[in-house]
């Protein structure tokens, strides 16, 4: 499977993360949300303006806007 | 930090850390009958509470931390919640989880374990894991954990008896935990080992040469120097430690585990290992969700059901919430109708404060001329500071009184995070946080509260915009003056029902022009003077909860009514002394207030409003609510005595003073757009630390302020000019 970003998922789909290329703080922020490789995501909910969007990770709903969503690689 | 024990008396520090809006100020204000504000949105708690709870005759003092996802110190809510737990000199260390989301949650429990062995497991929320057939297997969880684990709902106090119990048998030495702990990566496993043994040595239990060795790995030079002075010596000094360190940092640079790679392969473990811990102890008691998580290959113990029953009521609500075409105009419409109901539901109640007030007002007079007493006294007295009294508490209180349970409803729902996300991406395109709508929020209550609220933001570029650009937001005394002048001027003859919601919808505008104004500011604060680009953000949108009706209104009722007495006493009576006195002391043929608004007549006419209205916001400085009040006393010292027991008889004291529609409309705009009061303006300058930004948190609004009120006055009179 050709490498995407979580960027790629329409509401209701989900993938596993594959890795971070994320730098500094936000990629630690995303790490102590659980979001480490191998984790599975989903797509949740756009927001009215299509960013940020929501997405399910372990249990909870974290809202990542697309700059940051377009570092986090899944399968 | 530290605090001094008493050993005669059994005192015990509990330290409370939890992550974002699990309920831990909930638990807090349980057990100590404190009534810290709460909320279902994250990061609400921005300062360490402390407060008393008594256990079976010993003493606790507890300490409300702020939440955290991590103990890595990434932020400044991180670093305060990591030094306590570390050098705070905590007996126990409580850390509130949430039940419905318990795998997230043991990430920051076990780094909490790593710290300190004295910990125990709080998870809360046991009634709304319920809800959502969520079983939590708390026996197994502690058998793993080897920390004792309670089940508590906190709204209700569940639980909470229980986990006292096994706190005061930590702090006794009763329980002996046996924390797990995490495994690394074996190269770092065994890397680590003698540093930690070097470390052992010297730390003689005072810290955790566990954790510590990782940290030394981590080259956190600040934590470093901190660590140093609480030890009272520098590790780094010791040359044996230094050996060690450098050893394990060449074993991993063999190995290719630079920094970054360490740093990532320490969370990940600890994710996993949080993962296992809850495998197998999680079990949902309605299989029928799981449609959506085949192949995710944790279905029997992790709680990544997004799909599941469980949690598609809330998506179902998302859908209507925060959806593309839905989203914004039910913002909106929720606006308004809490708008309406506070106009609506305020009218009867501040007409009958007013009548019984004034009534009062009258028998003081009845009384004063009966004792005979000098007209002097009975002006200061009465005329000053019982009127100005009156004014503030029967049109202040019944809106605030309204305002805020609904308001509070649905910050306990869970909604106010929802319009961060729906509004983040303008706050993105102004280049600053979509946190600040939280602050925001806070704004409306006080603007001085929104100001301490923006430290929920990590970026000290966007905290600053939010700060400087939190005064858009009417606030509290604010507001009351705005749906009176709304009434007096726009709606007063319409009646029935057009004319609340007209001023709804008036009401509506003033506060959405100061949100348009806000991001237009924030814009141009980040092209000018805080340039930069918007920082990476991430918001969690909690699960919803059912507020709990009964208990919201009341407490916020009881808390806003004090509130307002509390500032009416504070501030309204002193003013109202101190500007009567300006009042009836004449120089000349004038009195001291109208000699000071005769000199800025000409000023505030250019802005459409006069002397008596610009003095009144000048004066007006402690506290926005005596606006109002001040300019009816300087209106009537010039002569007619006239009962103001209504806004009818003010309209008619307005008008009669030169009032009209465009003065109202100016007036309104300017009390949106002007200074911040005393009180706002100290909190910057705190929380800022700088004089420069607090002048600019002065100057910005005050000038645009002038600006539009320029703009219009100047408007209307080109248009009577053409229209004549």
């Amino acid at each position: 499977m050709s490498k995407n970003n979580l960027t790629c998922l329409q509401e209701g789909e989900s993938a596993r993360v594959v890795s971070l290329l994320n730098t500094g703080t936000i990629k630690r922020r995303l790490q102590d949300l659980g979001l480490v490789e191998g984790t599975q995501v989903q797509c949740i909910q756009k927001s009215p303006w299509g960013d940020p969007v929501a997405y399910g990770i372990r249990g909870a709903v974290i809202a990542i806007r697309t700059e940051d969503a377009q570092g986090i690689l899944i399968n | 930090m530290g605090m001094d024990k008493n050993s005669e008396t059994e005192e015990f520090i509990i330290a409370l850390a939890g992550n974002p809006n699990v309920g831990k100020s909930t638990v807090f204000n349980a057990l100590t009958g404190m009534n810290q504000h709460t909320g279902n949105w994250p990061g609400k708690t921005v300062s360490n509470a402390q407060g008393i709870h008594h256990y079976r005759g010993n003493d606790y003092i507890l300490v409300d931390l702020p939440g955290t996802y991590s103990l890595m110190a990434h932020s400044a809510e991180e670093e305060i919640a990591r030094d306590f737990i570390l050098f705070g000199g905590a007996d126990t260390t409580i850390v509130v989880c949430d039940a419905t989301c318990l795998e997230r949650n043991l990430n920051l429990v076990l780094q909490v374990m790593e710290i300190t062995p004295q910990v125990v497991v709080c998870v809360n929320l046991m009634d709304e894991a319920k809800k959502k057939n969520i079983v939590v297997d708390l026996e197994a969880i502690e058998k793993d954990l080897g920390v004792p684990v309670v089940g508590t709902s906190a709204r209700s106090g569940k639980g909470l008896k229980e986990m006292m119990k096994k706190v005061e048998a930590l702090c006794n030495g009763t329980i002996k935990p046996d924390p797990r702990k995490v495994h690394y990566q074996q190269t770092i496993e065994e890397a680590i080992a003698p540093l930690e043994q070097a470390l052992d040595d010297r730390l003689h239990g005072r810290l955790n040469s566990r954790w510590l060795s990782l940290r030394l790995l981590e080259r956190d030079d600040a934590f470093i120097a901190k660590t140093g002075r609480y030890l009272g010596f520098d590790l780094m000094a010791d040359k044996e430690v230094q050996d060690a360190v450098h050893a394990a940092r060449k074993a991993l640079g063999k190995q290719n585990i630079t920094l970054e790679k360490l740093k990532d392969s320490i969370v990940s473990c600890i994710v996993f290992s949080a993962e296992e811990a809850v495998m197998g102890n999680i079990s949902f008691q309605r299989n029928a969700g799981c449609a959506g998580c085949e192949g995710c290959g944790c279905c029997a113990g992790c709680s990544i059901h997004t799909d599941g029953a469980a949690a598609s009521r809330d998506r179902k609500i998302d859908k209507i919430l925060i959806s593309k075409y839905t989203g914004i105009p039910i913002m909106i419409a929720l606006l308004c109708v809490v708008l309406w109901l506070t106009i609506t539901g305020s009218n009867y109640p501040s007409q009958w404060l007013a009548d019984g007030l004034f009534w009062v007002q009258d028998r003081l007079t009845d009384f004063f001329s009966w004792l005979g007493s000098p007209d002097w006294v009975h002006g200061i007295l009465v005329l000053g500071i019982y009127r100005v009294l009156a004014w503030v508490v029967s049109v202040m209180l019944p809106p605030m009184a309204i305002f805020f349970p609904l308001f509070t409803l649905l910050e306990d729902f869970g909604y106010l995070p929802r319009v961060a996300f729906n509004l983040d991406h303008q706050y993105k395109k102004a280049k600053a946080c979509g946190k600040q709508a939280l602050t925001m929020c806070m704004g409306f209550g006080c603007n001085s509260v929104g100001v301490i609220g923006c430290r929920i933001i990590d970026s000290p570029r966007e905290r600053l915009i939010a700060i400087i650009t939190n005064n858009f937001v009417p606030c509290n005394g604010r507001f009351p003056t705005l749906i009176a002048i709304i009434s007096m001027f726009f709606v007063g003859t319409l009646g029935g029902a057009y004319e609340s919601l007209l001023s709804t919808l008036m009401l509506a505008g003033v506060i959405i022009l100061g949100i348009l104004l806000t991001f237009a500011v924030s814009r141009f604060l980040s092209e000018t003077i805080l340039k930069g680009e918007p920082s990476s953000f991430t918001l969690e949108l909690p699960p919803y909860r059912t507020p709990q009706i009964g208990k919201v209104i009341v407490r916020s009722i009881f808390d806003r009514t004090l509130f307002v007495l509390g500032r009416a006493v504070t501030v309204a009576a002193p003013a109202g002394l101190i500007i009567w006195i300006l009042a009836n002391i004449t120089v000349g043929d004038m009195s001291l207030l109208n000699h000071c608004s005769a000199f800025l007549d000409p000023f505030a006419r250019l802005l459409g409003m006069d002397g008596v209205i610009l003095l009144a916001f000048i004066l007006g400085f402690p506290a926005n609510e005596i606006v109002v009040p001040i300019m009816i006393m300087a209106y009537l010292s010039g002569g007619s005595i006239m009962e103001l027991s209504s806004l009818g008889e003010l309209k008619t004291l307005l008008v009669s003073n030169g009032w009209t529609w465009a003065t109202a409309v100016s007036t309104l705009l300017f009390c949106l757009i002007h200074w911040p009061c005393s009180t706002t303006c100290l909190t910057i300058k705190k929380e800022t630390g700088s004089l420069k930004w607090t002048a600019l948190s002065v100057f910005i609004p005050t000038a645009i302020g002038i600006t539009v009120c320029f703009l219009f006055t100047s408007a209307v009179h080109i248009l009577d000019q053409l229209i004549l």
